[in-house]
């Protein structure tokens, strides 16, 4: 029997999802807007101080990153998972971890990315200076990524739970505090002028180490979620 | 160290005391819970085989 | 000796088997922790520094070693259930949660309680209470997993995954949290480490860890019992009498 190389199957299901996404714009905007509408809440709570304000924006942005990423991963398996599609590619002999590894990509070009883009205009509002914007581009690159998968995990596990948003969070959110204790403080590090080389090496590391392992657990999770 | 000084735990009985009365409640809740649930389960088995 | 291990993995030979084994675990146990518990509280000598306040460490630290090592005892068996299918293993990795999160709490409330008199506040964001709480959040995400499914087979593997992911994790996150709380205070010593401490007043710690960890046996001997009956209330073993 004829079967498609992985790397075709891959980036079919990259493809696809994206396109699908296309037509639902709103779904993809509103982990944006979501985000911006948080980050704005902290002023709020705090003070319009941008002084005072600049000491925890790199926190800020981060956890809300995290909290908008979250939000969107509770519906990435879900319709697959209804309509039958991700049972035939449990059974369609390509290695199912490829597969979903490809749908948590396309999950985060739609929502880990452009968050990506947003995070220093927000932190810029927050009192965030000019020079920690790569640091910060960069370390949020490396953990929504991570998270994405994370919650990858968190989905599978959750699929077609009642209320499983809730949980998802509850099951995702421990797991990635090593992600926002060394984003935040790589942030933090290089507004007070020291190099964030060393907790950016652990977000990269810790970014692999995910990526290595995640979809082994993904597709271990999808297969308990199609099979019962 | 007579009872009195014993009670008082230099002055942090308070302290003492509630960790240690915690640890002895964390511990009997177990055995309890675990007793339980197992006669629990065991009354409900002996009914199922009854009927 | 596979004939035993495979005689293990049949529920009536295992309840049977453990009924047996509880007094054995749960008898030692409590006297380990009484010896332990009058040791520290009469015998061993008041701290320096710290007064009668350190005797506290008696029960913390065992407690929060506790709560590691079942986290990894419910990782490990829950690995087991999954590779070679024992459902045994899977009930063990059920019966270990409730006993972890205890001991987890305990670790918290204790380490707190501890903090009040030393540093004058109920709750220090040290390394160590940090990734107690964080090892809280995970045993109760893992026994909120298992609760949602109705479905037992499914909520069996589905929260083996998450331990076994958590697992992973937990030296993650402990060195994570070591790393971020010694940015801000790198001179200080770890809150709660234990007081220049002389060997007479380890002793009563060692002998309340291995007390802790016999009544971890003896727990989870008799929660597993209780599991094992749930899961084969509709068994022919059972209604033929246990």
């Amino acid at each position: 029997m004829h079967r498609a190389p992985t790397t075709s199957a891959a980036g079919l299901v990259f493809r696809r999802d994206l396109m699908l996404a296309w037509r639902r714009w709103d779904e993809v905007a509103q982990p944006l807007i979501f985000y911006v509408v948080v980050t704005t809440m902290f002023p709020l709570a705090t003070t319009p101080d941008l002084s005072q304000l600049r000491e925890i924006s790199g926190g800020v942005v981060w956890v809300a990153a995290l909290l908008a990423s979250l939000l969107a991963l509770e519906s990435l398996f879900r319709s697959d998972v209804e309509d039958g599609t991700m049972e035939q590619w449990v059974l369609s002999g390509q290695p199912l971890g490829w597969l979903l590894l490809a749908k948590v990509a396309s999950h985060w070009v739609l929502t880990g990315l452009p968050l990506v883009v947003i995070a220093p205009v927000v932190g810029t509002a927050l009192g965030l200076p000019f020079d920690a914007w790569g640091t910060l581009i960069l370390s949020l690159i490396l953990g929504t990524a991570t998270l994405s998968i994370l919650g990858g995990i968190g989905a599978a596990l959750t699929v077609g739970v009642r209320r499983g948003s809730v949980l998802l969070s509850l099951l995702v959110l421990p797991l990635a505090m090593p992600l926002l204790i060394f984003g935040s403080r790589a942030v933090g590090m290089v507004m007070d002028g020291d190099s964030p080389a060393g907790p950016l090496q652990l977000l990269a590391a810790i970014f692999f180490l995910t990526l290595s392992l995640g979809p082994v657990a993904m597709s271990a999770a999808i297969r308990i979620s199609v099979e019962s | 160290m007579n009872l009195q000084e014993f009670l008082a735990m230099g002055g942090y009985a308070g302290y003492v005391w509630t960790a240690y009365g915690l640890t002895a409640a964390i511990l009997v809740w177990n055995w309890w819970a675990a007793r339980r649930s197992e006669a629990e389960q065991l009354l409900s088995a002996q009914r199922r085989s009854a009927d | 000796m596979w004939l035993w291990l495979h005689k293990l993995g049949s529920p009536p030979h295992a309840y049977r088997l453990l009924g047996k084994m509880a007094p054995w675990f749960g008898w030692p146990a409590l006297a380990l922790i009484l010896l332990a518990t009058w040791w520290g509280l009469v015998w061993a000598p008041r701290d320096y520094q710290q007064g009668d306040a350190f005797r506290i460490l008696y029960v913390h630290a065992p407690s929060a070693w506790m709560s590691m090592f079942t986290y990894v005892v419910m990782a490990v068996a829950a690995g087991i259930g999954m590779i070679w299918r024992i459902k045994l293993a899977h009930a063990a990795a059920a019966s270990c949660a409730p006993i972890g999160a205890s001991f987890t709490f305990l670790a918290l409330a204790t380490g707190s309680i501890w903090g009040k008199p030393m540093w004058g506040t109920w709750w220090v964001w040290d390394a160590r209470l940090t990734s107690e709480l964080i090892l809280l959040f995970l045993y109760l995400g893992y026994m909120a997993l298992r609760s949602s499914f109705d479905d037992p087979q499914r909520a069996d593997r589905a929260s083996a995954v998450l331990a076994i992911v958590g697992v992973i994790n937990v030296p993650i996150i402990h060195y994570s949290v070591e790393w971020w709380t010694t940015l801000h205070q790198p001179a200080s010593v770890t809150k709660l480490d234990k007081p220049s401490i002389a060997l007479e007043m380890l002793y009563p710690l060692f002998i309340m860890m291995i007390g802790f960890q016999l009544y971890f046996g003896w727990a989870i001997s008799r929660r597993l019992r209780g599991e094992i009956l749930r899961r084969e209330r509709n068994a022919k073993w059972l209604k033929e009498g246990a």
